[in-house]
C-alpha cells in the first residue's frame, strides 16, 4: 500500500525534547523525510537583559542557561569579562574553579545517560544516573548552598574556600563514582537492545560535524579531536594530565562511549587538582564597581556540551555594550535534520537525545 | 609560550594572504586578545568567506555575533559609522586558529548571507535577524528563530526599551 508523505507535530510539550521544544517532522510511513526544530518558547531575552545589569549582577544569570550545567556558564562569562579586564586569578581560586567545573561536567554527563537510556526505554539506568548525580549535588549545596543554580564562581575567583571537610566530601564522592559508572556500563555497554538502536543510527560524519559547527562530545565521537582545554588551556588547565576521548563512526553508540570515558577524564582531573590544590588565596581583590575599559574579547570553555562561549564588548562603565553567547546547544541541534534524515521515526528521539541539549541555553 | 607565537605567525600569514587578495576592501587586521581580528567592507563579505574556507581552511563558522552601535559608549570604539555591525567567529579546525570577521551594514543595508558558505550560518543569521533587523541576501529562510512571526520590533536593538513594548508579547 502506497502511503503519502504526512507532517508530524512533536512537541512543544513532549516528554523527550528535555524541555519545550517542537519538531515539525516529515515523514513516509515510518522513515524521516525531513525535521524542522522550532526553539524560542523558553526565550526570555538574557542578552537584551545582560546589558542593563553590571557584570557582578550578570553572573548569576548565567546560571539559568544550562541549568544542569550551571557552574560551566558561570566559568565561561567569567573568564571572559575577567580577560577583558585584565584580572588575574590566584592559583587556588583556579584549581578550585576546576574542580567546581569537572564535577559539574560529571554531574552534567551522569543527568544526559540517564535521560539518554530513559527515552530508549531503559529508565532503570536513569535512577542509576540520578543517584549518583545527587551526591555531587549534595557537594554542592554543602559548598555553595545551591543544587542546580549555585551561582559557584565570582568575577576574580570563587566565593569561599574548600574547607577539609568539602575536599572530604568530593573525594567521598569520587570515591563512589566508579562503582556507579561500571553498572551504568554493565547495564549498556554490551546490552543487545541498547547497541541495536544505538550503533550505526544518526550518523554524522567528521566533515559534516565541523561543517555544522559541532563541538564537545558529539563533534569528538565523530573524530575530531577538539578540547578547548587542550588547545586552549583555561584556569590552569594545562597542569593536569588527561586525555581527549575519541571515536570514529559519529553513531549514537560513539558518543555515548565517549561522554563515558570523559567522566573517567574527570574524576581523574579533580583528584589532580584536589592533590596538588596550592595554597593562598582563592579570590582576587575585584572592585565592587567593576568598570571595564572599552574593548571586545570571545572566551570560550569546554562545557559539558560543547564549546560555550561569550563575546563581551564593554564601553568603558560597570555594564556591557553587548553580550553575546555562543551556546553549544544551538548550534549542535542545527543539525539535527541532517542526522535524521533516511532513519527510522522512533530513532528520532534518540538522536535528540544523543545531542545533549538544554533549551535554556538553545533560547537564552 | 612558545604554542602561542606560532599561532600569531600563522594567523599573520592569513592576514597577508586576504590583504593580498581583497586589497582595499581589508579595512584592518591586527590580533585580538582572542585571535586574528579582520575588518571589511560587506561588499566582498561572500568571496572573502569562501576565500577564508577553501583557501585558508577555516572550515567552521562557529558563531554569528551582531551589534547596534546606534549609542556608541562613553568612550566610544571608533568613529560614527554605520549602524550595526556583524561578526562572523571562524575557526580552523584541528588546529583551533581563531579568527574574527568583522563587517559594517548600515540601517536596512543588506548583507550577502554566509549559509551558501557554511551551514552553521544558518540559525546564526536567523538569530541576527530577528534580534536586530538584519537582512541577509541569499539566506533560503530568513524568519524569526526565537520570537513570534508577529512580533513588531527587535528587541536587541538599543532603541528597543528593556521593558518591551505594547506591541510585542
Amino acid at each position: 500500500m502506497a502511503f503519502k508523505e504526512i507532517e508530524l507535530n512533536m512537541g512543544p510539550q513532549h516528554p523527550s525534547t528535555h524541555g519545550v521544544l517542537r519538531l515539525k517532522l516529515r515523514v513516509d510511513n515510518e522513515v524521516v523525510r525531513g525535521v524542522e526544530p522550532v526553539v524560542g518558547y523558553l526565550h526570555r531575552g538574557m542578552e537584551k537583559l545582560w546589558e542593563s545589569q553590571t557584570f557582578h549582577q550578570i553572573v548569576p544569570l548565567t546560571d539559568r542557561l544550562d541549568y544542569i550545567a550551571s557552574v560551566s556558564n558561570n566559568l565561561a562569562f567569567v573568564l571572559a569579562a575577567e580577560k577583558l579586564a585584565g584580572v588575574e586569578v590566584p592559583k587556588r581560586g583556579q584549581y578550585i574553579r576546576v574542580i567546581l567545573t569537572e564535577l559539574q561536567r560529571l554531574a552534567s554527563h551522569l543527568a544526559w545517560v540517564g535521560f539518554m537510556a530513559n527515552d530508549i526505554g531503559a529508565g532503570t539506568v536513569l535512577l542509576y544516573g540520578f543517584e549518583a548525580r545527587e551526591t555531587i549535588l549534595d557537594f554542592f549545596e554543602d559548598y555553595a548552598g545551591g543544587r542546580l543554580t549555585i551561582h559557584a564562581l565570582r568575577l576574580g575567583g570563587v566565593p569561599y574556600d574548600l574547607t577539609p571537610e568539602n575536599i572530604a566530601l568530593i573525594r567521598k564522592v569520587l570515591d563512589g563514582l566508579p562503582a556507579v559508572l561500571k553498572d551504568i556500563g554493565r547495564l549498556l555497554t554490551e546490552n543487545r537492545i541498547w547497541k541495536q538502536r544505538t550503533v550505526g543510527v544518526g550518523i554524522l560524519n567528521a566533515a559534516d560535524a565541523v561543517e555544522y559547527g559541532l563541538t564537545g562530545p558529539v563533534l569528538r565521537a565523530s573524530g575530531v579531536n577538539w578540547d578547548v582545554r587542550k588547545r586552549h588551556a583555561y584556569s590552569s588547565y594545562d597542569d593536569f594530565t588527561f586525555e581527549v576521548p575519541l571515536a570514529r563512526n559519529g553513531d549514537l553508540y560513539d558518543r555515548y562511549r565517549v561522554r563515558l570515558a570523559e567522566m573517567d577524564q574527570s574524576m581523574s582531573i579533580v583528584r589532580q587538582a584536589l592533590d596538588r590544590l596550592p595554597d593562598g588565596e582563592f579570590r582576587a581583590k575585584v572592585p565592587r564597581v567593576f568598570k571595564v575599559q572599552p574593548g571586545e574579547v570571545f572566551h570560550s570553555i569546554e562545557a559539558p556540551k560543547g564549546e560555550l562561549g561569550f563575546y563581551i564588548r564593554s564601553n568603558g562603565t560597570d555594564k556591557p555594550e553587548r553580550v553575546k553567547m555562543k551556546s553549544p546547544s544551538f548550534i549542535n541541534l542545527q543539525s539535527l535534520e541532517k542526522m535524521c534524515v533516511g532513519n527510522l521515526f522512533a530513532d528520532v528521539v534518540a538522536i535528540l537525545g544523543s545531542l545533549d541539549i538544554v533549551l535554556g541555553e538553545i533560547d537564552k | 609560550m612558545p604554542a602561542a607565537s606560532a599561532d600569531d605567525r600563522r594567523l599573520q600569514d592569513v592576514a597577508e594572504s586576504l590583504r593580498g587578495r581583497f586589497g582595499d576592501a581589508v579595512v584592518e587586521t591586527f590580533l585580538g586578545k582572542d585571535g586574528l581580528i579582520v575588518r571589511l567592507r560587506p561588499a566582498r563579505l561572500r568571496e572573502a568567506l569562501t576565500f577564508l574556507k577553501e583557501n585558508q581552511g577555516f572550515n567552521a563558522l562557529q558563531d554569528i555575533i551582531a551589534l547596534d552601535n546606534m549609542k556608541r559608549g562613553p568612550a566610544g570604539l571608533g568613529p560614527a559609522g554605520p549602524r550595526f555591525e556583524v561578526l562572523y567567529q571562524l575557526y580552523r579546525f584541528p588546529e583551533g586558529l581563531r579568527l574574527r570577521l568583522s563587517v559594517e551594514a548600515a540601517e536596512g543595508e543588506e548583507l550577502d548571507s554566509a549559509q551558501p558558505v557554511y551551514k552553521s550560518a544558518d540559525w546564526a543569521e536567523r538569530e541576527a535577524y530577528d534580534m536586530f533587523g538584519i537582512r541577509f541576501a541569499g539566506h533560503p529562510d530568513l524568519r524569526r528563530i526565537y520570537l513570534p512571526d508577529d512580533f513588531e520590533g527587535f528587541p536587541l536593538r538599543k532603541d528597543f526599551p528593556l521593558e518591551g513594548t505594547k506591541r510585542g508579547l
